[in-house]
């Protein structure tokens, strides 16, 4: 168990700064996820938590003890390559014993940790198998295995679901949360895929240009993201120019383009003047042709201007009267109801004040 | 596509131009008569008179000495170095690995000899031949272990020390493994091009050691007898073999997918 401290880490790369100035705290058996696009500063992070990489100032402590004089071979923390990385001469059960064998554990015990992973990660019958015998998904097993069976402190992930194809990735997401629970070994995942890391964190730091942009629970950081950047990056979002007209205690008032004057939930740090989006969720707005959506405090007449069947769901983009184009999303969950309204069809869009949100720039 | 039958015809005369010759010397050491004019008909006498020739007996005894000391010495040093470019990218490095391969050989073997005599003091023999035989080698056996590494995902050599290898456990288990084959490859290459070298021996040989090389240069000075044809052969299956070896352990290098 292990409690995962970055104290104020800076590292560069000549004129570049890859991670500047980051603290956070990562707690035990968490499994903690580092999300955002490449050359975030993602990676870098993770390659000095596992010693491949020292930083330039600040500190990494491992429950309260500074990691910087400790070689990667020697630290209780274990790493899940991107393409696996397993030895191509060793078998499976060679692979994953590796650790083991490093590690000088007493034969008998390496043979009754080796199984117990086998079965852990269901390849026992893949024991003897060389590493370009097996698929994609059961290379990563053993990458796992591998990773786990010496009970690291913490072990890393560098975008491990990255090569697999997507109906695989989702299976494997499922496995990774069960496997985390059952092993009670603090994980760090890093990835750019927000998909994977909202269904798999308990907590995610979102990432932009080596800097923490929010840091919070997968469902925080979607209804409530606190900045363009992670709104943005983090699922599909309507955004319109926006300036804070009043900022009373218990609402904001905004001038949004487009759309003219509109109520929005209250933020602590807003005050009148100030310049930024309105943003709101295309599953938030409803989309309909009767009065129920007229009955909702926003709402607005506009025509449809295409639409993106998408299986589960279609996507509207609608344009407004006022010349804002906001886009709806509707669930095809009734029979017949893929595709509702046409392109050219005269819609109505509504949404529940607190819906939307202001953002600054 | 079609290949037209003029591809076929260029092809085939390529291969005419470069085993021909060759040919010539195998089908005529089996031919019996003392000179390579005409067939006469088949006879093994002239591998019998080579094994019964004390002389060449003893070049053969030196070639293959000097060939396995200076084949293991370069492939010791050669796989270092080749590691070493790999590891460092030094394009200089690697640029000053290979010009040995590719100076002309003439040139080597004066400064070779300059060298050995006028800096170290040694005297030409054995030991000279094996010191020269080693420098040409390494470049060989470097390249071909620098191409191993570059095919192979550096990500290996950092999963093995975070999974808890120090230095030396990851070279032992997992580095020296998977570059196995180029290292065997180098050392057949190496051995190959000791045992065929005849320029640079030359020039470091001396007046006392005589190689296989040599010895058949002395002897068609004074004529092209089928004995010569026959060591030629026996040289030619040595050196064949080595290659087939050693594109065995090294496909890669050797197929030009470096």
């Amino acid at each position: 168990m292990a409690r995962l401290e970055l104290r104020n880490v800076t590292r560069r790369f000549g004129d570049f700064v890859a991670v500047d100035d980051v603290s956070l705290s990562i707690e035990s058996g968490e499994f903690f996820t580092l999300l955002g696009p490449s050359g975030c500063g993602k990676t870098t992070i993770l390659r000095m938590i596992a010693g491949f990489d020292l930083p330039d100032a600040g500190q990494i402590l491992l429950d309260g003890q500074d990691l910087a004089d400790t070689p990667a071979e020697k630290r209780p923390v274990h790493t899940v390559f991107q393409n696996y990385a397993l030895f191509p001469h060793l078998t499976v059960a060679e692979n994953i014993a590796f650790p083991l064998r490093m590690a000088r554990r007493p034969e008998s015990e390496q043979r009754s940790m080796l199984n117990e992973m086998l079965e852990q990660v269901h390849l026992v019958d893949k024991a003897a198998a060389y590493p370009h015998e097996l698929s994609g998904g059961q290379k990563q097993r053993v990458a796992l295995a591998r990773g786990l069976v010496n009970r690291p402190r913490l072990l890393l992930l560098d975008e491990p679901l990255g090569a697999l194809d997507a109906k695989l990735r989702e299976e494997m997401q499922v496995d990774l949360i069960n496997l985390q629970r059952d092993v009670g070994i603090t994980f760090v995942f890093v990835t750019h895929a927000q998909v994977e890391a909202l269904a798999l964190s308990h907590r995610i730091a979102v990432m932009n240009a080596g800097r923490v942009e929010q840091l919070d629970e997968p469902s925080k950081l979607y209804s409530a993201p606190q900045n363009r950047f992670v709104a943005d990056f983090i699922g599909q979002i309507n955004q319109l120019e926006a300036q804070v007209v009043e900022a009373a205690h218990g609402h904001l008032r905004l001038a949004v383009a487009g759309l003219g004057e509109i109520v929005a939930p209250p933020l602590a740090e807003a005050k009148a003047g100030d310049k930024g989006v309105y943003a709101i969720r295309p599953e938030q707005v409803r989309i309909g042709i009767h009065d129920e959506v007229s009955e909702l405090k926003n709402h607005f007449s506009g025509e449809v201007k295409s639409l993106l069947y998408q299986g589960d769901v279609t996507v509207y983009r609608v344009g407004l009267a006022n010349g804002a184009m906001l886009e709806a999303l509707l669930p095809n969950s009734a029979s017949g109801r893929a595709q509702l309204f046409e392109a050219g069809d005269a819609v109505k869009l509504g949404w529940r004040h607190d819906a939307g949100m202001f953002l600054h720039d | 596509m079609r290949r037209g039958p003029w591809l076929w015809a260029a092809a085939l005369a390529v291969y005419a131009f470069l085993y021909l010759p060759l040919a010539i010397v195998v089908v005529y050491s089996f031919n019996d008569s003392r000179l390579n004019a005409e067939w006469v008909g088949f006879t093994l006498h002239w591998y019998d008179v080579l094994i019964h020739d004390e002389e060449m007996l003893l070049a053969a005894g030196n070639s293959l000495f000097i060939a396995f000391v200076s084949a293991f010495v370069a492939t010791l040093l050669g796989t270092m170095a080749g590691m070493a470019i790999h590891r460092y990218d030094l394009k200089l490095l690697n640029f000053m690995a290979l010009t040995p391969v590719a100076m002309p050989e003439i040139l080597l073997g004066v400064s070779l000899l300059l060298f050995f005599i006028q800096v170290l003091n040694l005297t030409l023999g054995m030991l000279s031949i094996v010191l020269a035989h080693i420098t040409f080698s390494i470049g060989f056996v470097a390249v071909i272990v620098r191409a191993r590494l570059a095919g192979m995902d550096d990500s290996l050599f950092e999963a093995a020390r975070d999974l808890g290898a120090s230095p030396w456990e990851t070279f032992r288990y997992v580095t020296f493994p998977l570059i196995l084959p180029a290292v065997i490859a180098g050392g057949l290459m190496a051995f190959t091009l000791s045992i065929d070298d005849f320029v640079i021996t030359f020039f470091t040989a001396g007046v006392g050691v005589q190689t296989l090389p040599l010895r058949i240069y002395s002897m068609i000075k004074i004529a092209v007898t089928p004995e010569v044809n026959a060591v030629s052969t026996l040289l030619m299956l040595l050196t064949l073999s080595m290659i087939v070896l050693a594109s065995r352990f090294a496909p890669d290098v050797l197929k030009g997918k470096t």
